[in-house]
């Protein structure tokens, strides 16, 4: 069984990333593979490496860093939703003239288009929705 | 062809619930999970949605939010089943498709 996770809000603001992330995580240790998490509109703020939470509190950026690691996943941010919300990466960064060290997006997240999301949702078997 | 529809609001807060199980066909399943949880709680004004459907649609509600909000098993409609994380992934490979109620 091969599973495409779509996550359409920011951590800390709903629960869907919480969700999302422990679904992903379950599946992932039940043996199913994933074949994509795409982040889209608010979802984007999941994957910004300037993300630093109160210690006692779960690091919901960290956690899909370190289960894309783990797991070899694609992780994906909406390149549009990602620009609005000033997610970038090295290219953007440089691309809108953002100067040295701007770019933010997280370690094992890349920025790529909504075509991505439809791949997900054609290779795979279930893509699985979690929002607000 | 069946569906498992992905509850995640209260349903005293919108109708998503309602909604879904006035759309869901025999054999469907229904999670309830986030705030959704508090539709699984019986003797409230919505037990009645749930209970209509009994039999024709299972009806699932996910643990750990259940826990996050203190609401105990006993307090749960009877034919509600409590699923966990695994039990959650177990069901959208076990229906053919998922829809999310947002």
């Amino acid at each position: 069984m091969k599973l495409s996770i779509l996550v359409n809000e920011g951590p800390y603001t709903h629960q869907a990333s919480d969700t999302a992330y422990q679904f992903t995580k379950a599946a992932l240790e039940k043996g199913v593979e994933i074949f994509r998490v795409f982040f889209y509109n608010d979802g984007v703020n999941n994957g910004t490496r300037l993300t630093v939470p109160p210690q006692d509190d779960r690091n919901i950026q960290k956690n899909w860093s370190e289960l894309g690691e783990k797991y070899k996943l694609d992780l994906v941010v909406c390149i549009a939703a990602a620009q609005r919300r000033g997610i970038l990466d090295e290219g953007e960064a440089k691309r809108h003239g953002k100067g040295e060290g701007a770019a933010n997006i997280a370690p094992g997240f890349r920025i790529s288009g909504l075509g991505q999301l439809i791949e997900a949702g054609i290779e795979a078997e279930r893509l699985v929705v979690f929002g607000d | 062809m069946t569906t498992l529809h992905m509850v995640n609001k209260s349903p005293f807060e919108r109708n998503a619930m309602k909604s879904c199980l006035a759309h869901a066909l025999e054999g469907d399943g229904v999670i309830l999970f986030e705030d959704g949880v508090y539709g699984a709680v019986k003797g409230s004004a919505v037990t009645g949605d749930i209970q209509g459907k009994a039999g024709a649609v299972k009806v699932y509600v996910l643990g750990p939010d259940l826990a996050a909000r203190g609401i105990a098993d006993g307090r749960l409609i009877e034919g509600i089943k409590v699923v966990d994380y695994p039990g959650f992934v177990d069901l959208v490979t076990s229906h053919e498709r998922t829809q999310s109620w947002l």
